[in-house]
């Protein structure tokens, strides 16, 4: 059970320098489900519950692994280009709380 | 009712302030408290039977019920509760590991995407189980002690549940099995062992979780003489204060929240609104320590399923409306606090919008002093009709009489039949371990909710 260990800790705010340039994927230890206010999502690594407030950032969540970008993801899911900081700094939280990750060819799991 | 989340105000994606992408104004905390459209997550007793017969035991377990769910019909509230995308359910019992099936379900729930976490006084975690425990991301485990010490701990849960508990955490840690929970009610004569609970927690790297004791099941039996007296809710308090999010609450001491500031949480009651309990004979209650007919929304053996349950009941439709703060409305601490428990106020003959037996401020005394007649006892009792070994090897005598509860009116318990299971079959009694305690309202996912102010995203250890 080695990715128990950061259950304990909280992610840190969100990071600075999100790279929206580069592909992400949902962590495949996380299930998230769409609600009226935007979505809940829950690690079962960390065992952690979070949630997103827009259905908008769940459209972007969504379309992460297909994209090859976030910068794209976000765009096809409507989000004004003005926006995308915002955006940036939403998704870094979800890094920082290991939701998504950069998206790999392998099939390992980072600890 | 009580429950629990934090203070928090998770934030919503609103990158332009004034005019929001998406819906989300206000509080995701109101959000929750109007309902969802499945459980974040579920209290689920498999079984009623338990080795154990603790005193405060909230759901006055014993003896399985011979309508218990079979294991066929088990499987198939976990199909529902994968297409609901409930994320995990929190079994308990009785002492859910005495139930045949009970690792088979685990499973099942486990390949059908719903996370498993289970209580148990450990008499089934052996080493082997330990091991196979610690392969899976998908289950959690959370050991109930209530004593740092044999002799605290014992006097509650009975003779040989301490060593049993601290044997099953050994297995556990020497499994590799990091992280899980060591749970505690939180009682008069504990209350001065936190920092010793914590040591064990430490020792074995499993997480403490204190959570409250509840007046519910045969915890009414026991409350007056248990729960914690006004100067030990204020060290609780700063107990937990100075420890932090290291320490699990279940978000059960939200009512503590008057001493100063909000403990972690959302404090939000979550019954019927984001968890309930589904218990063993398929009877769906708001919450955990609500076993009462009065909290009663319907079966999942009803036409619907659980599903209809969940989003049609009447008594969960109530329970979604906005909530009056009665005579609390006007008390500034309403806002965390939220008049506390229901399950707390219910079993203590109080009216449900008014304030906690527990109010830091008093108020529960006083309107305490004022209930007129009998409180309402709980709808089942399956305790064990005659003392275990267990509590006869007890020097000491128990202060309480356990097991004989009055039925007082409702339903009372199926007789015992030889289709009862015997939970003290081949049972050791010098490894007698406990049933779970009450459990907080850990059922509330959101406990120790971390919002993250400014940004459109929370997240929250449960």
């Amino acid at each position: 059970m080695t990715t128990q260990t950061n259950r304990m800790s909280v992610p840190p705010p969100a990071a600075q320098g999100f790279d929206l340039d580069v592909a992400w994927e949902l962590h495949p230890s996380v299930s998230i489900r769409p609600e009226p206010f935007g979505a809940l999502m829950y690690h079962f690594g960390n065992r952690r519950l979070s949630f997103l407030k827009t259905r908008q950032l769940l459209d972007v969540v969504n379309g992460l692994a297909a994209a090859p970008d976030a910068r794209t993801a976000c765009l096809e899911a409507g989000v004004d280009p003005a926006h995308l900081p915002a955006l940036g700094r939403a998704l870094a939280s979800l890094a920082a709380g290991d939701l998504i990750r950069p998206k790999t060819t392998s099939t390992e799991e980072p600890a | 009712m009580t429950a629990v989340l934090e203070p928090a105000t998770p934030a919503g994606f609103t990158p332009n302030p004034s005019k929001p992408a998406t819906p989300s104004p206000g509080r995701l905390v109101d959000k929750f408290a109007l309902g969802l459209d499945a459980p974040i997550c579920l209290t689920w007793e498999l079984t009623y039977a338990c080795n154990l017969a603790c005193v405060h035991c909230l759901s006055s377990s014993g003896r399985r019920d011979p309508r218990e769910l079979t294991t066929a019909e088990a499987e198939a509230v976990i199909d529902e509760l994968e297409r609901m995308q409930v994320f995990y359910v929190n079994i308990g019992g009785g002492e859910p590991t005495v139930r045949p099936d009970f690792w088979h379900l685990v499973d099942y729930a486990t390949e059908h995407h719903v996370g498993v976490k289970f209580s148990t006084n450990g008499v089934r975690i052996n080493k082997e189980v330990a091991e196979r425990l610690a392969k899976s991301d998908y289950v959690d485990v959370q050991i109930s002690l209530d004593g740092a010490t044999a002799e605290v701990n014992d006097y509650v849960r009975g003779a040989g549940s301490y060593d049993t508990a601290m044997r099953a955490m050994q297995n556990m840690y020497d499994a590799g099995f990091h992280g899980f929970k060591l749970s505690v009610v939180v009682t008069r004569q504990n209350v001065d062992q936190l920092d010793e609970f914590k040591a064990i927690a430490d020792k074995y790297k499993a997480q403490l979780r204190l959570t409250r004791l509840r007046p519910s099941g045969r915890g009414a039996d026991v409350w007056d003489e248990l729960h914690l007296l006004a100067p030990q809710q204020k060290q609780l308090y700063d107990w937990l204060v100075a420890n932090g999010e290291e320490v699990l609450t279940g978000d059960s001491f939200f009512h503590l929240a008057a001493f100063g500031d909000a403990l972690p949480g959302l404090n939000l009651c979550g019954a019927g609104r984001v968890v309930c309990l589904i218990d063993p004979v398929g009877d769906v209650y708001a919450c955990p320590f609500a076993i009462h007919d009065e909290f009663l929304a319907g079966n999942v053996r009803d036409e619907g399923g659980f599903k209809g349950v969940w989003q049609t009941s009447e008594l969960f439709q109530e329970l979604r409306q906005p909530q009056s703060g009665g005579a609390c409305s006007s008390c500034q601490f309403f806002d965390s606090c939220r008049g506390g428990c229901m399950a707390a106020k219910f079993f203590t003959g109080l009216p449900l919008d008014g304030p906690d037996p527990e109010c830091v401020r008093g108020f529960g005394e006083s309107a305490l002093d004022a209930v007129e007649g009998s409180v309402p006892k709980p709808s089942l009792d399956h305790s064990h009709k005659n003392p275990l070994r267990s509590q006869k090897l007890k020097k000491k005598p128990v202060a309480l009489t356990l097991g004989v509860r009055p039925a007082t009116g409702v339903v009372s318990a199926p007789p015992a039949r030889g289709c009862d299971e015997n939970p003290l079959a081949g049972f050791d009694p010098s490894a007698a371990g406990v049933r779970p305690p009450t459990r907080g309202c850990d059922e509330n996912p959101l406990t120790g909710f971390t919002p993250q102010p400014g940004l459109e995203t929370g997240s929250q250890a449960v």
